[in-house]
């Protein structure tokens, strides 16, 4: 039996690291635990990857495989409160689903949700109207409209799943205070799936055309810069595009992970790379949001 | 005028609700956007039966909350595309009202990424949205503020090769309505207004 085990912090930072424990697993053959003993702190990015992992070593093996559960109480409330186990348990076996303590936490936008069908997308627009509204306004200091432009991301966002992976795959919302880094509160967005990746949903239509340079790499580029889908007509590639545009007005962070690259608007805040190669192979795609509470305005900020 | 045409009003809101069959207020995804596009059809077919005369359907978004860029693609775009062509299934001018600020960003975006021009109206205002451009703007203007501008009086009304040219367009992208009975044109906005 391989271990997988997961880092202590696990959000999108460090997904790549479970990433990297799975191809190795993956290379040894023979079924692997996933160990979440001492994990102490996971972000959506973290559930979804989780989720994700899962799924390929359930469809690599056949059946749920092994799964220890966290060591802290807070970690393991909190994966309960955010629905983690109700989704992981078609993938793991843990026992029992541990018990959701307490009601739900004002900063969770949205629990991990499957989208696997179109009424699912209109499902989370419509579940996370009120809080969004809250968290947005209040938390995050966005003005009153900021809430149909987040359902629209959301939305689009989600619809990357059912358009392009044909695979289900799930998407959660969390905020954060981000003090050391920051100084100010996140909302953090997470969307995967175990589809197909960039690479393999753009190949029919673009892949000739690149030729050789044809990858993972190129085919985030097509999709992510250039709009490129894998539908022929002119219509088609707003989503991403969009979504883009709506996260740069608000200054946040942007990235697409799929196969053995990653992709990124990168904000003023942030000093990674727009695009990462080489990464351990993730065979879906995975998306991350980062919107910061707005800044306070120099004046604001001396007179506070 | 008003009496040649066939008034159309179509609340896209119920169509949503009736159509998708759950209760949706937002108009997102898709094939939800194509299930409005193909019920606003079938309303159309249904209501006109087999009149040939030309029909002004008011598609109204005013009751619509959230409407993201795929939805929007199907509801405004492809729909305006659909009755561009000579093979058009019946004579319809669509006029889009109720759009609200935030209807607006998506509707333009995919109104220019297939290079098209429709007629929005907020709050009793009417406007182009989509791939205008100023010469086309001024000429619509211009046609708006005279009612009906006579075929024969568009050359000398528009007499700059520009203008003319935005005429033409305004003709080819349905903007404008040329009414038989008095051999003039009309914008959608003129012939809205009257109709509602």
């Amino acid at each position: 039996m391989n271990v997988i085990s997961v880092p202590a912090s696990l959000d999108y930072r460090t997904v790549d690291e479970l990433y990297g424990a799975v191809v190795e697993a993956s290379e040894a053959g023979s079924k692997s635990l996933v160990d979440l003993r001492h994990l102490r702190f996971v972000d959506p990015n973290g559930m979804v990857a989780l989720l994700s992992v899962g799924s390929l070593l359930r469809d690599r093996h056949g059946e749920p495989g092994p799964m220890s559960l966290p060591e802290s109480g807070d970690v393991l409330g909190y994966l309960a409160r955010m629905g983690f186990f109700e989704q992981a348990q078609r993938f793991f076996e843990f026992g029992e689903i541990p018990a959701r303590r307490g009601g739900r936490a004002s900063d969770v936008l949205l629990e991990i949700s499957p989208i696997a069908e179109n009424r699912h997308v209109h499902d989370v627009v419509d579940r996370v109207q009120e809080r969004a509204e809250s968290i947005l306004s209040r938390t995050l200091e966005y003005p009153p409209t900021a809430v149909v432009k987040f359902s629209v991301i959301l939305s689009e966002v989600c619809q990357n799943i059912l358009e392009h992976a044909e695979a289900p795959g799930w998407v959660a919302a969390q905020v954060y205070t981000w003090e050391k880094r920051l100084q100010r509160q996140v909302l953090v967005i997470a969307v995967a799936d175990m589809g197909r990746g960039f690479k393999g949903s753009l190949a029919d239509e673009h892949a000739t055309r690149f030729s050789d340079r044809w990858g993972d790499a190129t085919a985030l580029e097509a999709a992510f810069m250039h709009g490129l889908t894998r539908f022929p007509d002119s219509g088609r590639g707003h989503g991403i595009q969009q979504i883009r545009r709506q996260v740069r007005r608000w200054d946040g962070l942007l990235s697409i992970r799929s196969g053995t690259a990653r992709i990124r608007d990168v904000p003023s805040w942030e000093s990674d790379p727009p695009m990462e190669t080489d990464l351990p192979r993730f065979p879906g795609a995975q998306i991350n949001i980062i919107l910061p509470a707005r800044a306070q305005a120099p004046e604001t900020a001396a007179n506070g | 005028m008003a009496e040649h045409i066939d008034p159309v009003p179509i609340d896209v809101s119920a169509l949503v609700q009736r159509t998708v069959a759950t209760l949706y207020s937002h108009l997102v995804t898709r094939p939800t956007g194509r299930a409005v596009r193909l019920a606003i059809e079938s309303q159309l077919a249904r209501r006109l039966g087999d009149a040939n005369g030309p029909a002004l359907s008011l598609v109204d978004l005013s009751e619509v909350g959230v409407l993201d860029f795929s939805c929007a693609d199907e509801v405004v775009a492809r729909l305006l595309a659909a009755y561009l062509p000579d093979s058009r299934p019946r004579e319809a001018f669509f006029v889009f009202v109720g759009v609200g600020e935030l209807h607006r960003e998506p509707i333009q975006t995919v109104l220019v990424r297939h290079s098209l021009t429709a007629v929005a109206e907020q709050n009793g205002e009417y406007d182009l949205i989509g791939a205008t451009s100023t010469p086309l703007h001024d000429v619509w203007r211009s046609i708006e503020a005279a009612g009906t501008v006579p075929l024969n009086e568009l050359d000398s009304m528009f007499h700059v090769p520009a203008d003319r040219r935005a005429v033409d367009e305004l003709i080819r992208q349905r903007l404008v309505l040329h009414l038989q009975a008095v051999d003039g044109v009309q914008t959608l906005s003129t012939v809205a207004r009257a109709l509602r």
